[in-house]
């Protein structure tokens, strides 16, 4: 028996070849991306993507050669992530997130997001009214760190200084990257927390809330109560809607998981897993412009009335980006994903 | 009596549960073409190790901007200090939150310590790893792993504020439930990857070695190794596969082993003085492998796969 005479070794062969350039063009295109390849190589990679999927097909019923089926397995596996994969680039993907899907996401979850702030603003008057009432409460409201010079004991002077001098020069860049990056884990937090039931994601929001009522009713009672709204409307308006935002997004998840409705649990919270995140990716970007205006806008304008012109200019900004209706193709197309079913794909 | 035999019929009716199922983190994947492809799902030590990598990356890269950092405040005037902790602050938060993130949106789907375990994240359903899902798989890290962390450091730098040990006690226990998590699935997801709606699995890059029925011809070009059909029948797909891996790993000594005990098998006629160098002994295996493959695979194309040598067909 002469050994080259197997069909499987001619069935090889003879395809041989095509594999190994399927192999070199991804090798191309997962070193670098799809820019790698040249015009008539991109047209090539579908068609031998097919044919190595159907020598796969031939191998596993023909040939007993396991070296061939499990090169081929491997080599089918890597054309189909690199050719069903995200081939979009960086810039492309940016922009198309900037215009439809952070906005449309924020839209899916208009419900969360009245809620979550609700839970806020009841926070904020439940702190409000404590405080307000008894003086003391502050203190259980207000982590340490954050009462710095602001006590109930400090005179109406030393409350109003703090509102137009936020420390040394020097020390505001600092102040303002601890803080968005302080802020940031807090969304990121009320976001991720929200797999057990939002439980703790509400539980979040509503602190922050207390926290924010507690020490607005520390200045009203001093009487500086207008002063402190400009104080904190001219980033608040940006930060607060962010934290608002991580909070329903941390809900939307928590409710996925709890009522997951007509799909599987997991499938529930994998589906809302993926618009949260988003949501929460802009969230982020709102806390470093937040960052910003803390702490270098609300250096610069120590005018009440600009301050607030600024603050409320900025939230009506970002409720006409998010919840102006939008008609065009690309926006109906986007997210498709999250209302196919993939999952019979699987068994 | 004629419930009891039900009630025995029932008993025996009962499934036997599988103890052992070596295909068990094998999922199948059908492609849009209607072929299915096995993924493997990565086993929980390769994606340990390729998280240990990342974070000692991560750490050499914040090392060595400290030190950069440190010699450019030092060129500046006074309050060169203050910025340069602030710059500090917010790189060490973008490196911590956009190093996992970078990297599973390239092409590859892999940071760096999965390249090197030869693991990547992909869709559970199959799709497009969307962007979204990577940034909410590495967002969860955050809780999983850097929030327990925070605690335990801080609680060991500044234990005189609080009582430390139980911030180190809760830190664990937090850490410990969340690391352990994809131990408690068979699809090893971790709380991100549930939420993300991801998984990681390997993926190898094999390269295709040399097909060994194609083995060079003796060199006086006569056909050294006859073998009668009985011979040839001896084995089945498993033992092929078996001789496959052996001829491959090309160790002298198990190469050896085997030629005698297939020797034995088939009753080859006593081998002569030159079949017991290992070279020959190469050879005959290479041919018996050739004549085997090329009989099983005839069967094959009649419909017949025979399963191992108790398989009669």
């Amino acid at each position: 028996m002469s050994s080259g005479s197997l069909k499987s070794h001619k069935f090889r062969s003879d395809r041989e070849d095509d594999w190994q350039q399927l192999e070199s063009l991804l090798a191309r295109l997962e070193s670098r991306s799809i820019g790698a390849l040249s015009d008539a190589q991109l047209i090539a990679l579908p068609a031998l993507y097919r044919a190595s999927l159907s020598s796969l097909s031939v191998a596993r019923a023909t040939s007993l050669d396991q070296d061939v089926i499990i090169y081929l397995e491997s080599l089918t596996t890597r054309a189909y992530f690199a050719i069903y994969g995200n081939q979009t680039r960086m810039a492309t993907r940016i922009s198309r997130f900037l215009r439809i899907g952070w906005p449309k996401a924020v839209q899916n979850m208009t419900r969360e997001t009245i809620a979550s702030a609700l839970v806020f603003f009841l926070g904020a008057l439940l702190a409000f009214v404590m405080v307000r009432t008894n003086m003391d409460w502050y203190f259980s409201f207000m982590p340490e760190s954050l009462i710095q010079t602001r006590t109930p004991a400090s005179t109406i002077a030393e409350l109003r200084s703090t509102l137009y001098h936020d420390g040394d020069e020097s020390g505001l860049t600092s102040f303002a990257s601890f803080l968005f990056s302080h802020n940031a884990r807090i969304a990121i937090f009320a976001f991720a927390l929200g797999f057990a039931f939002a439980i703790p994601s509400v539980m979040l929001i509503l602190y922050n809330g207390c926290m924010i009522g507690a020490f607005v009713a520390l200045f009203v009672d001093k009487g500086l109560g207008f002063e402190v709204g400009g104080w904190l409307i001219i980033h608040g308006a940006t930060e607060l809607f962010a934290i608002v935002l991580a909070g329903a997004a941390g809900m939307k998840i928590g409710w996925a998981v709890a009522f997951p409705g007509q799909r599987a649990r997991l499938d529930a919270a994998a589906r809302a897993g993926a618009q949260a995140a988003a949501v929460l990716g802009g969230v982020i970007i709102m806390l470093f412009l937040a960052g910003l205006l803390e702490g270098f806008g609300r250096q610069l304008v120590s005018n009440d009335y600009v301050r607030y012109a600024i603050g409320l200019t900025t939230f009506c900004l970002w409720l006409a980006y998010f919840y102006l209706p939008r008609d065009h193709e690309e926006w109906h197309a986007y997210g498709e994903e999250w209302h196919e079913n993939n999952s019979e794909k699987f068994s | 009596m004629s419930q009891e035999t039900t009630n025995q019929n029932k008993k025996k009716l009962r499934p036997v549960k599988p103890t052992y199922n070596p295909d068990k983190n094998i999922r199948t994947l059908t492609t849009p073409e209607g072929i299915n492809l096995h993924l493997r799902i990565a086993e929980g030590g390769a994606r340990i190790t390729a998280f240990i990598i990342d974070l000692i990356i991560m750490f050499l890269v914040l090392v060595l901007f400290n030190i950069a950092l440190n010699a450019a405040s030092q060129d500046m005037k006074s309050g060169g200090a203050e910025t340069a902790a602030a710059i500090w602050f917010l790189f060490a938060f973008f490196l911590r939150n956009f190093y996992f993130m970078v990297f599973e949106m390239g092409p590859k789907a892999a940071t760096p310590g999965k390249r090197i375990m030869k693991i990547r994240v992909a869709s559970r359903g199959g799709g497009h790893l969307t962007a979204n899902a990577i940034f909410a798989r590495n967002a969860l890290r955050e809780l999983e792993f850097f929030l327990p962390l925070s605690f335990i450091l801080s609680a060991i730098f500044f234990s005189y504020q609080s009582a430390g040990g139980w911030m180190i006690f809760l830190g664990l226990i937090w850490s410990f439930i969340f690391l352990l998590f994809p131990l408690f699935n068979k699809d090893r997801l971790r709380a991100g990857d549930l939420i993300a709606g991801t998984w990681v699995v390997k993926s190898p890059k094999l390269h295709l070695s040399k097909d060994l029925s194609d083995a060079p011809k003796p060199r006086d070009g006569q056909v050294r190794y006859i073998f009668t059909p009985s011979q040839i029948d001896a084995y089945g797909v498993k033992e092929l596969h078996v001789l496959e891996n052996i001829l491959r790993k090309n160790d002298a000594h198990t190469i050896g082993e085997v030629t005698e005990r297939i020797m034995k098998k088939i009753e080859w006629p006593k081998p002569d003085k030159t079949n017991n160098t290992p070279t020959a002994q190469g050879e005959f295996l290479n041919a018996y492998y050739a004549a085997l493959r090329g009989k099983l695979e005839t069967k094959l194309l009649f419909g017949v796969r025979r399963k191992d040598k108790f398989d009669r067909r």
